[in-house]
């Protein structure tokens, strides 16, 4: 049964979509990620033209991630404080992804910069963790980060506009949170995900944030930034399908339900180790699409540009 | 099958409404509208019509223009493929078929075909203005590419297709329009050509438009822009929580 989106303007079979929101969700519930880092390119690969795939993704992101945020926000572990200043970077951040967008995708460059986002952060991201889960498989479990942190260590400490954050028991310059949740909001409006993926270890190695509010104070970050994300495609660039995203959270939410009981049962290890190579091969995927000789050199796109 | 009925019945009527001496040439289409809906999956125009005299039937259906950007990818940094040389042709029509009763041949000259744009290779797509130094070589392989693209999109036919005799008179072909049919106003033209000429045309137009609750979200989403993001944001919201509040219970 076909199911034709009145923004992307392509006829998609709907058990694909609601398919693909389940398989998604089941892997955040898994997982415990927001899985955007997935759906976006998947819908990119289905043929719905990028700006779309980002915009509703964002849109489905506010979806999966609201519950989780209230959740932690009722038990206390969100640190608000620190919640709002990198709020503020995030909006700033998003925001001005949006232009960005918009300004790359006049300029025939949106696909390759998504696709190159794509393999810097899940090729970094995924390669650390897939060291790290080696190294706790072996249980030779080596603490802290590699040497380039404590490096880091040092110029942060000289930053100004220092701010007491009590919840995380931190005495660190606002311009850290500030940085972290624009480049994070930045990510979130190009590559059409949360972001929880960059700025959960960002959070425990450059803000030293204690682990216990972390997914809380990203979760209530990402519900905001997504949502923000959401509007400013809604209202720029036409960019959100408010019927392809009805679908995918539909499945998602089913998806996710299974997945945290799947979760539950898996050994902790198995499951990052699992995590790392399916981030890989996303990423080894959209690294060679942008290597390997294009089928036709020439593409189309309608509208602007000379 | 019931479109076919439908229409092969009005053939006939119309046959039968045309006396002797009308003009040379008459044609309808089964349907003056594509409606896209929800379950849109492509639709199939019947395009009917009958003649007097002898000649040959050429149909020409031609989308709503647009102003297309074509870019070429260069191998960068010795790595990465990348858009890098564009070229913006003007008054594109988004969908373009021909169908003809013969192979197109001699019997229509290239002055004709030209006169009438049939045939892609005779498709007048104009540059941007702004591109007026542009090399004709360059232009010509940019051209050829948005011929080509448009081809595998399906909006252009990849060949010319075909108009059925029924009897000597009758006449009839199948406009196919796929999912991904661009919308606005087309115009079908329909020609009678013998020895050479045009003796008769006719053109009819055509409308490919989004119907019901789809063309109520994207009236929303494009007119409300602001509104429609804030929507968008409330449902995800409620559906979120409602979701977490249904599976808490269960």
């Amino acid at each position: 049964m076909n199911v034709y989106l009145p923004i992307a303007e392509i006829s998609v079979n709907v058990f694909l979509l609601l398919g693909m929101g389940a398989g998604v969700g089941m892997l955040s519930g898994i997982f415990g990620v927001g899985g955007g880092f997935l759906m976006t390119p998947l819908l990119i690969f289905l043929g719905i033209p990028a700006p779309v795939a980002v915009g509703t993704e964002a849109n489905q992101i506010v979806a999966s991630s609201v519950s989780g945020a209230l959740a932690h926000f009722r038990r206390g572990n969100v640190d608000l404080k620190m919640g709002f200043v990198l709020l503020i970077g995030g909006i700033i951040g998003s925001t001005a992804g949006v232009a960005l967008f918009k300004w790359l995708k006049g300029a025939g460059q949106i696909d390759v910069v998504i696709r190159m986002s794509y393999v810097v952060f899940l090729g970094t991201i995924g390669g650390l963790m897939l060291i790290e889960s080696f190294r706790s498989i072996r249980r030779s479990r080596v603490p802290g980060g590699p040497r380039r942190k404590l490096h880091e260590h040092h110029w942060f400490h000289g930053l100004p506009f220092k701010i007491r954050f009590r919840r995380s028991k931190l005495y660190i310059s606002a311009l850290l949170p500030l940085s972290v949740g624009a480049l994070v909001g930045v990510l979130a409006a190009i590559m059409g995900v949360g972001g929880g993926f960059i700025m959960v270890p960002a959070m425990i190695y450059v803000l030293g944030m204690p682990t216990s509010v972390v997914v809380g104070t990203s979760l209530f970050q990402i519900v905001f930034v997504t949502a923000n994300v959401t509007f400013l495609q809604a209202y720029q660039n036409h960019a959100v399908d408010i019927l392809l995203a009805f679908f995918l959270i539909v499945g998602g939410v089913i998806g996710a339900q299974l997945g945290t009981r799947v979760g539950a049962k898996l050994p902790g290890e198995k499951l990052r180790f699992l995590l790392a190579a399916m981030v890989i091969a996303v990423c080894v995927k959209l690294g060679v699409d942008l290597v390997a000789t294009p089928e036709d050199l020439y593409s189309l796109a309608t509208g602007g540009g000379h | 099958m019931r479109v076919r009925r439908v229409a092969a019945t009005t053939v006939v009527f119309l046959l039968l409404a045309v006396p002797a001496s009308a003009q040379p040439l008459v044609a309808d289409l089964s349907d003056h509208l594509v409606k896209i809906t929800l379950g849109f999956e492509g639709s199939d125009l019947l395009l009917f019509g009958a003649v007097e005299g002898k000649g040959e039937v050429v149909v020409v259906v031609y989308g709503p223009v647009e102003t297309v950007t074509v870019r070429r990818k260069e191998r960068t940094a010795g790595l990465i493929w990348m858009n890098r040389d564009e070229v913006t042709f003007v008054n594109v029509p988004a969908f373009y078929q021909v169908m003809s009763t013969r192979e197109l041949g001699d019997w229509l000259p290239d002055s004709l075909r030209e006169r009438h744009q049939i045939g892609t290779e005779h498709l007048d797509l104009p540059l941007h203005p702004a591109l007026a130094g542009i090399s004709r070589v360059e232009a010509e392989r940019f051209r050829e590419a948005l011929i080509r693209r448009k081809k595998s999109l399906g909006h252009y036919a990849r060949s010319v297709g075909t108009v059925s005799m029924l009897s000597a008179r009758l006449f009839r072909t199948e406009v196919v329009f796929p999912t991904n049919v661009p919308t606005g106003t087309y115009t079908v033209e329909v020609f009678l050509v013998d020895d050479a000429q045009v003796i008769s045309a006719q053109t009819t137009p055509l409308y490919v438009s989004k119907i019901g609750v789809l063309a109520e979200i994207f009236r929303f989403a494009t007119v409300n822009a602001a509104l429609y993001g804030l929507v968008a944001i409330l449902i995800a919201v409620l559906a979120g929580l409602g979701a977490n509040a249904i599976f808490r219970k269960g």
